[in-house]
């Protein structure tokens, strides 16, 4: 019989070793995402001449790509709230309704950028250029380690098993949201 | 199951959704009016509103042990920190005892080039 070592059960912070971890992550991803997106703030409000190189930026394919994770954010409570009720199955159906929004978002930014980069506009063209790629890339990467960590979780979760890491997964995908969400006013909008 | 990863039947995550797609399309708008203040509030003032949604709503940062908010805000401030810190030598191109000639020139070349593409 395997026996699950006491640190996986524990809650003497009042939550799941896991969850505290995934709460630590989250932490560590605002360290990172907060400097980059600090830097590009700084940057763009002392170079104004940014404004031209950032209206090149397609607002309707930011905008859908921002509805598109909300929506994938949705699916990713309801796979939540399946998993608290004890539904395997359904959370399973959820989580991979997730990853379908992670798919369709890589899609429409792969799309985008060939279309940038075919006008010459690549992370060599300025300062502006640099933030935007570095800025979504790092997001984008992001998004991939989350689809694929979701698809291993579902193969648990489809059979009723470990579905505490249903909640652990969508916590880290909202922020992988909450992210997006400062990030589309800043490269599509202000211009 | 702690108290705090007890279910939240009542919760209706679909009129939440609503709200944040609601939010999403004001914030396309309101930047195509033109107006400098009205851009400011609703593309980076709806930002911050709809990320307190999804982190209270759909994260449960609400109902977590008040300990995560406290390391998540100690974080966002080390972030406004470094902002404060670093800001004033990159958003200035001057000071009392320096002058950035390079990054003052990189403005003034960035803007006279945008200046000659709206004269074509």
């Amino acid at each position: 019989m395997m026996v699950k070592p006491l640190a996986t059960n524990r809650s003497s912070s009042g939550m799941s070793t896991g969850k505290l971890a995934v709460w630590w992550l989250i932490a560590s991803e605002i360290v990172i995402f907060g400097g980059v997106l600090a830097s590009y703030l700084m940057f763009r409000l002392g170079h104004p001449e940014w404004g031209a190189a950032a209206s090149h930026t397609n607002t309707w394919a930011g905008a859908l790509n921002t509805m598109v994770l909300l929506t994938s954010s949705l699916s990713a409570v309801l796979a939540h709230q399946a998993a608290e009720q004890g539904d395997g199955k359904k959370a399973a159906r959820f989580l991979y309704f997730t990853v379908l929004g992670a798919l369709m978002f890589l899609v429409i930014k792969s799309f985008e950028w060939t279309h940038e980069i075919g006008l010459g506009f690549t992370l060599q063209s300025g300062g502006f250029w640099s933030f935007y790629y570095l800025a979504a890339g790092i997001h984008a990467a992001h998004v991939i380690a989350g689809a694929i960590i979701m698809i291993w979780v579902a193969a648990y979760a489809k059979r009723n098993e470990e579905l505490q890491r249903v909640e652990y997964i969508g916590i880290y995908w909202h922020f992988v949201d909450i992210v997006w969400i400062f990030l589309f006013p800043l490269l599509y909008i202000a211009k | 199951m702690s108290h705090s990863e007890a279910a939240h039947p009542h919760t209706n995550y679909v009129k939440i959704w609503g709200i944040l797609v609601v939010l999403l399309i004001v914030s396309i708008l309101g930047p195509e009016l033109g107006h400098p203040v009205i851009t400011l509030v609703t593309a980076f003032g709806i930002a911050f509103v709809k990320a307190y949604l999804v982190a209270m709503k759909f994260m449960h940062l609400d109902r977590e042990p008040k300990f995560v908010m406290y390391f998540v805000a100690t974080t966002l401030a080390f972030m406004a920190l470094l902002f404060a810190g670093v800001a004033p030598d990159v958003m200035l191109h001057d000071g009392k005892n320096w002058d950035h000639s390079a990054a003052k020139q990189v403005v003034e070349t960035g803007q006279a080039l945008q200046g000659e593409g709206q004269g074509h």
